[in-house]
């Protein structure tokens, strides 16, 4: 049929968004491998001459402190609001209790709200409760600026689960506590991946957060890249590099975990 | 009586939840505006009541103010029609069975996986404007496949660099917007389709008659949540293309004049009414949404 062998012309469009897409990408991995001797801007569409580790062992070197301390906010800051995530979503799945109904919206309402209208109370509460400037108060930040999310799509979750289940076992005699524990926890553990990878990735990209609350020595990586790029200082093949090593750990969880990515993208649109 | 005692429990679980929202969105909203309202100015905070002074000055004779707001819809329009239409483009192409469909996927989203301080130095790089002898980026890449006619200065053009910042926003989330309508062109049932090709329809006229009309709802949710996106863009001009007067944001405009410049009661002001456009956006389409799902 035409319609079957039309198709395939398809491809030519495809291939060209696949550029699209890919030209950053291998501007930053490919000028990352070149040496000293070929970083002339005149040449960055050349491959390189060889593939040079150096400028990555060097973009490590210097980013390895921002590295480590995004993985001090991220990894807490993930697995937290995660837990409080799933505590909200199950309640407000399945104990509605009264106003509830009310409740979630005004929750949901602090996921859209940019940040900058909070900004300056944020910093005044820090200064007061001493943790202005350092990693605990990014962590704590991002745990509650991210209860919206991780609650919705876990709301959205156990509302997918019959209410049977849930009846059954208190007939049984569980409680609230024993019937989350034994029965919806372990059933939600996919959810779980879905908002883990999401917080991980929204709090290892956060800028803004992190610009207004750390001091130098504690700056994540975001911010730290961006103070070496741009300028003439630190030689544009190092930036990439150092722009490689900020978009690795994300990248990596996408490649390996794409498809749960996607679901924590699609839940930001309340399509859970 | 141990449902209510139960009732009680669940509330305490989600009780800290409850209060650090409330008290990290909505007091602090309410805290901002007052300070919206104040004349602080310094490093010492000034409560002094000065009614909606700070907002009228932004209205009156503001010329960054005025930049912002231009800036704004330039990128606002670019980047939400940008984005839809290339999203709606690469999601009708991979909606068709294609082989190698997935790894096409994959690679139209991985840009959302990636930070835009990283989009934006790359971008910048790309996009660089000089010309002559120093030309390189994409102009450089232009030239050598003798697409001179594409040359351009990028952020650097005068009044319209703002247009630019909106070509790596839509890079970075167009794979949203085909996931959006890929999820959307998969939900319409076949059928409907075999019907009108029965009664004689072309392709277009389905796409035109059926598709698009089905569509409606994905394209009006992701209009919302790309809008409302693009009132917030801070880190993706930062990286791009630092803070530059000509190419400003009222997100930027807000850090410099409150944690610089130590306005903060004009910053709150800038704060506030970015906080307001956004929620009529976006408080409309809670409304609905949630709605739509409790008649379900």
């Amino acid at each position: 049929m035409n319609r079957s062998r039309s198709r395939y012309w398809s491809y030519i469009p495809l291939v060209f968004l696949a550029i699209f897409y890919l030209i950053p990408v291998y501007v930053m991995v490919m000028t990352g491998f070149k040496g000293g001797d070929e970083i002339s801007i005149k040449e960055m569409w050349n491959l390189p001459n060889s593939f040079d580790f150096s400028n990555y062992k060097l973009a490590f070197e210097k980013l390895a402190p921002n590295l480590w301390n995004s993985l001090n906010v991220v990894l807490p800051a993930a697995v937290l609001s995660s837990i409080l995530g799933s505590l909200n979503g199950y309640v407000l799945a399945k104990w509605k209790f009264k106003g509830a109904d009310i409740i979630f919206p005004l929750i949901l309402f602090g996921m859209f709200i940019p940040y900058q209208s909070i900004l300056i109370p944020l910093v005044q509460v820090m200064d007061k409760l001493g943790l202005y400037g350092g990693l605990p108060g990014l962590v704590l930040v991002h745990i509650i600026y991210g209860i919206p999310i991780t609650t919705l799509t876990f709301r959205n979750y156990y509302a997918s689960i019959p209410n049977e289940l849930v009846e059954a076992a208190k007939i049984d005699g569980a409680g609230m506590l024993g019937i989350y524990w034994n029965i919806l926890l372990p059933i939600s553990i996919p959810s779980f991946v879905v908002v883990l990878i999401w917080q991980f990735t929204q709090a290892w990209n956060d800028f803004l957060f992190s610009v207004v609350l750390t001091s130098p020595k504690n700056w994540t990586v975001t911010v730290a890249l961006n103070n070496i790029s741009g300028g003439q200082i630190v030689p544009w093949n190092l930036q990439m590099a150092a722009a490689v090593l900020a978009a690795l750990p994300t990248l990596l969880v996408y490649i390996f975990l794409g498809r749960y990515f996607l679901r924590g993208m699609m839940a930001g649109s309340l399509k859970g | 009586m141990r449902n209510k005692k139960e009732k009680w429990l669940a509330f305490l679980l989600v009780s800290p939840s409850i209060l650090a929202v409330a008290v990290f969105v909505y007091g602090f909203i309410g805290w901002t505006t007052r300070v919206s309202l104040t004349a602080w100015k310094g490093m010492i905070p000034d409560y002094t009541f000065v009614k909606l002074q700070n907002y009228i000055e932004l209205f009156t004779n503001n010329l960054r103010f005025e930049i912002d707001i231009r800036n704004t819809l330039i990128f606002t329009v670019i980047f939400v029609f940008g984005t839809l239409l290339l999203g709606l483009a690469s999601a009708l192409l991979l909606d068709q069975g294609l082989r190698g469909e997935g790894i096409f996927r994959s690679l139209f989203i991985f840009p959302m996986a990636i930070s835009y301080i990283v989009t934006g130095v790359v971008w910048r790089w790309l996009m660089n404007p000089a010309q002559g002898s120093r030309l390189s980026g994409l102009n450089l890449l232009f030239h050598t496949l003798h697409l001179d006619f594409l040359n351009s200065l990028y952020t650097a053009t005068p009044e319209w660099g703002m247009a630019f910042i909106a070509i790596p926003a839509i890079w970075q989330l167009s794979g949203y917007t085909m996931a959006m309508y890929l999820a959307g062109l998969r939900a319409i049932p076949d059928e409907l389709r075999e019907a009108a090709r029965v009664d004689g329809a072309t392709e277009f006229e389905i796409f035109r008659y059926i598709v698009l009309p089905l569509l409606r709802p994905v394209t009006l949710s992701a209009m919302i949540i790309l809008g409302h996106m693009s009132l917030k863009t801070f880190d993706l001009v930062i990286a791009v293309a630092g803070k530059q007067l000509p190419l400003d944001m009222p997100s930027i405009n807000m850090w410099q004049t409150t944690f610089d410049a130590h306005l903060y009661g004009s910053g709150a002001a800038i704060s506030i009414l970015l906080l307001v456009s956004t929620a009529v956006l976006i408080v409309p389409y809670l409304f609905f949404s949630l709605r739509k799902e409790g008649q379900h």
